[in-house]
């Protein structure tokens, strides 16, 4: 079952290439559809059984197994999330579709297939495998879909989280040659690297954190993010925000806070005051930002930030409050980032000054923006609300002297992104007539549908999430 | 050693062979049949390989980790044959002579995996380096091409100085060719050694750091990697340059590891150098193949980690590394030689009119900047590991790899060429099908190696 989730994807991707544009789009719609449903199965099957395990040997001389495995309901949340962004975006923009569909549709499920490999394994060489292999085909979907400056921009993106990566290696393979018996597996890093003298775990935590930093991004090493934003096709950008950027969160869980959690510990205040730093630069930032797609990527570094500090508070229901969060961020953000879609494929402008008065003439898309907004600055009764509340909670109740500050700051940047959200709301769907702005169309009314039933269902009923996470709070963190 | 006797032997027959086949496919025929000769020659051998066997009065030893090492490097060979043998054969009028001379330097490979003695590894360097003169002026009519042969016999003949300085200091100091006998290997401790035979190992480091070209004795590489016909760079910058850091490593390993503190800072140093200079030159070139040049520079400055660590992982290492950067430095080479325009605009475009072509090189791209699911990520983490298990200079390692976080810029910018920018490629000649089939063989293998690094030791 485990490894559907990545062969399914990986297959059809690679059969997609060679595929005329129209089946492709159809292959891949539905390759994505029965990935969810196992995805979805699998879900079932972990609340029923527990985890699930498959262990095979990969490189016996260097004792790297292929082993994936699903043993929290971080995971599991991850997987569906992965599983859930890549139909709705197929469905969403499915009536235009993009220039040689084919090789879109390809790399998109190859980018699946590495996105399932990176939150299934249990193995450090096999996760920094699918950690880059992520990045190959959205560096071309980057490359090839987008605005003017694309290439530079992507190229750049690029650089900066391979040179991540790369210090990311240097780290494990440190690790590695500590481990007592030789291997990659998860334990036996957990094992090697509490062995090692805290002076040691001090520069490997630095290591490994620039590579989760960048992938974020976390203040100061965010800069490739809002351009990147910016450039990518909006299709693109859905996978990055909603779901590339958890990676960095959900390596800081799986890999280093088990790992070394002395160094964290240490650094940690360093890292909360990076973070709420980005919080109030990117919210004030977001302010001022013309151009939409720029506003909501420096919104999301705000909420990243949020996250990485609710982290590193080491309070165990802060990053319970992380865990859920990561999921909802990534409904939210899809939400937004779909509905500038539809903004852009009707009106061909990311200006927020030439919309305007779009609520005269499409209600619905109005009441889908309001909402998805309303969750995004997490207000009571949207998925957004539990979240955060749990995460300031974790914030204030940190075993570290500046806590008073950080909360207020942190507390701050979500006054902030109310003001940048009303904003928007307001520049787009009010004011002055200047187009005649169609409604939802059929496909894109059953998406948006389905993420505001989310929304305000897991708004309802946040305790789905919670105890899914709860459940092995333990397992994932000790 | 068979392989040694049949490849000189086949180098002879190539050139008469010359004399009796009128027509160039049929040269190019037989060179590629007697490539696979060799390359039988080289199964055999290590099919046959036992414990302690020696030959030419214990001048040459073979043991499994040799015999592999020919197997590995004959079959790179064969398909650096097959992909290039039409351009080979085009260079000039004699086609024929150009294949002797690549056969006479896989002698010279074999002697080199081999050797025991101080002597057969000068004959052994020699043996390759000399046909590299006139490989290197073979296109007679380009001034470029004649500058990189003068250029790279008078700095050869100038390292070969060095090298034959250094054996003789080794000699004076230990009374021994032989650095497997007690004689030569029992000098190299703490407590036996002097100043002649420290000049000795530092003179060593300095003429084989020039063959390989690790920065500063780099000057050469560049310019003769440019100026030769680029049929025959790709030989000299891959399977060349792997054999003489076997050889390398070979005598550093076995003899000189008791006194390793006495050399290996030099060794960091000239990594740091290698890498820096390598990489940050490369980034600036305009000319793909001279970007190559330096590319290979600093993919010889990773090579140098597998001298600088004593251990068995840089063994692996230096048999993955030199089979990834061979397989993929062939690949790139393919696309080149087939454009007229060797800058980055000449790819402009390039996935458009060839997808093969383009697909083939962007994964030996890939490989060569170190991309997992590669061989070439698996190269350069077995370097890296080898030097962390060493456990000295660590910060080498972050160095490396931020250096090599540089390279992707360079590589990249060939793969934005052909996919992201419009354009119509001109092309020397069309790739037919044989030849794409080979190029996608050669880049399934360079994956392979990237899932099962295993598959070469």
């Amino acid at each position: 079952m485990l490894i559907l989730l990545i062969l399914i994807p990986l297959c059809l991707g690679i059969l997609t290439f060679f595929l005329p544009e129209k089946i492709a789009s159809i292959i891949a719609l539905a390759g994505n559809c029965i990935t969810l449903v196992v995805a979805g199965l699998l879900y079932s099957a972990y609340s029923h059984e527990g985890s699930y395990v498959l262990n095979q040997p990969w490189i016996p001389t260097l004792g790297a197994s292929f082993h994936l495995e699903v043993s929290s309901g971080l995971q599991i949340l991850m997987l569906i999330l992965t599983a859930l962004t890549f139909p709705l975006i197929a469905l969403v923009s499915w009536s235009k579709q993009p220039d040689q569909s084919n090789r879109f549709h390809a790399l998109m499920l190859l980018t699946q297939a590495g996105l399932m490999g990176v939150f299934l394994a249990k193995d450090a060489l096999l996760f920094y495998m699918f950690w880059e292999l992520a990045l190959i085909p959205v560096y071309f979907l980057c490359s090839m879909y987008g605005g003017e400056r694309r290439i530079s921009v992507t190229f750049k993106f690029f650089v900066y989280t391979f040179a991540g990566s790369l210090l990311l290696l240097s780290a494990i393979l440190y690790i590695y040659v500590h481990t007592p018996v030789r291997s990659f597996a998860l334990n036996d890093f957990v094992a090697a690297g509490r062995s090692l003298p805290l002076a040691q775990q001090k520069v490997l935590f630095w290591l490994m954190f620039t590579a989760f930093a960048i992938k974020m991004p976390v203040f100061p090493f965010h800069t490739w993010q809002p351009d990147t934003y910016e450039q990518t096709n909006t299709r693109v950008t859905v996978v990055l925000s909603a779901v590339m950027v958890k990676m960095g969160l959900f390596a800081v869980i799986q890999w280093l806070m088990p790992v070394l959690p002395e160094a964290c510990d240490y650094w940690k205040n360093v890292v909360m005051i990076l973070s709420v730093t980005g919080i109030v630069y990117a919210s004030m930032l977001a302010m001022v930002q013309t151009n939409i797609k720029r506003l909501i990527a420096y919104s999301s570094i705000a909420h990243i930030g949020l996250m990485c500090a609710a982290l590193f508070s080491q309070q165990n229901l802060g990053q319970q409050g992380v865990a859920i969060q990561m999921f909802n961020h990534g409904i939210n953000i899809m939400g937004l980032w779909f509905l500038v879609y539809m903004v852009e494929s009707r009106l061909n402008t990311q200006k927020l000054n030439e919309m305007g008065g779009v609520a005269k003439t499409a209600p619905w898309f109005t009441i889908f923006l309001v909402l998805v907004s309303l969750a995004n600055i997490a207000l009571p009764l949207t998925n957004g609300f539990v979240g955060e509340f749990v995460m300031f909670n974790g914030l204030f109740n940190a075993q570290t002297p500046y806590r008073f500050g950080l909360t207020i700051f942190a507390g701050l940047g979500v006054i902030l992104s109310a003001v940048y959200t009303l904003t928007m709301i307001q520049k787009v769907a009010y004011g002055e007539q200047k187009f005649d702005f169609k409604d939802l169309n059929m496909q894109e009314f059953i998406v948006m549908g389905l993420l505001a039933a989310l929304i305000l269902w897991l708004g309802f009923n946040p305790s789905i999430l919670m105890d899914l996470v709860s459940l092995n709070q333990h397992a994932f963190l000790k | 050693m068979n392989a040694i006797i049949i490849a000189a032997l086949s180098g002879v027959v190539m050139m008469l062979a010359g004399l009796v086949l009128r027509k160039s496919i049929m040269v190019q025929n037989l060179a590629v049949i007697i490539a696979a000769l060799i390359f039988g020659a080289t199964v055999y051998d290590f099919q046959t390989t036992g414990e302690g066997q020696t030959m030419f009065y214990n001048m040459i030893a073979k043991n499994e980790m040799s015999s592999w090492f020919n197997v590995l490097l004959t079959a790179c060979s064969f398909i650096y044959l097959l992909i290039f043998k039409k351009e080979i054969a085009s260079v000039g009028k004699n086609d024929a002579e150009y294949f002797a001379l690549i056969f006479f330097i896989l002698c010279g490979v074999f002697i080199l995996s081999g050797y025991t003695n101080l002597l057969m590894l000068f004959l052994g360097i020699e043996i390759i380096t000399i046909p590299q003169y006139i490989l290197a002026g073979s296109d007679k009519n380009n001034t470029k091409s004649n500058e990189a042969s003068l250029k790279y016999f008078l700095m050869g003949a100038f390292s070969t100085g060095l090298l034959l300085m250094g054996i003789t200091l080794l000699y004076g100091a230990t009374g021994s060719f032989d650095i497997q006998s007690e004689a030569f290997a029992g000098h190299f401790s703490a407590e036996h050694m002097n100043s002649l035979a420290l000049a000795g190992i530092i003179l060593m480091v300095i003429a084989l750091g020039f063959k390989v070209s690790a920065a500063p004795m780099h000057f050469w590489t560049p310019d003769v990697y440019d100026g030769t016909p680029t049929a025959f760079t790709p030989f000299m910058a891959t399977i060349v340059k792997v054999s003489v850091f076997y050889a390398f490593i070979k005598l550093f390993h076995s003899s000189f590891t008791q006194v390793g503190s006495m050399w290996q800072l030099t060794i960091a140093i000239m990594i740091v150098l290698t890498l820096l200079i390598g990489n940050i030159t490369a980034v600036y070139q305009q000319s793909v193949k001279r970007m190559l040049a330096y590319s290979s520079i600093a993919q010889a400055g990773f090579m140098l980690f597998a001298v600088f660590s004593t251990n068995a992982t840089s063994w692996k290492g230096i048999l993955l590394y030199g089979v990834s950067y061979t397989l993929a430095s062939l690949g790139v080479f393919a696309a080149l030689i087939k454009l007229k325009d060797y800058t980055y605009d000449g790819f402009n475009g390039l996935a458009k009119k060839h997808p093969i072509l383009a697909f083939t090189t962007t994964v030996s791209l890939l490989s060569l900047s170190g991309i997992p699911l590669t061989g070439g990520f698996f190269a350069k983490y077995f370097m890296l590991l080898a030097t962390v298990e060493q456990g000295k200079f660590l910060g080498l390692v972050v160095f490396a790899v931020l250096m090599a976080a540089i390279s992707v810029y360079y590589y990249f910018k060939v793969i934005m060429s052909m996919y992201f920018k419009e354009g119509e490629p001109e092309m020397h000649t069309e790739p037919d099908a044989l030849e794409l089939g080979i190029l996608l063989l050669n880049a399934a293998v360079i994956i392979a190696l990237g899932v099962l690094p295993q598959l070469v030791f």
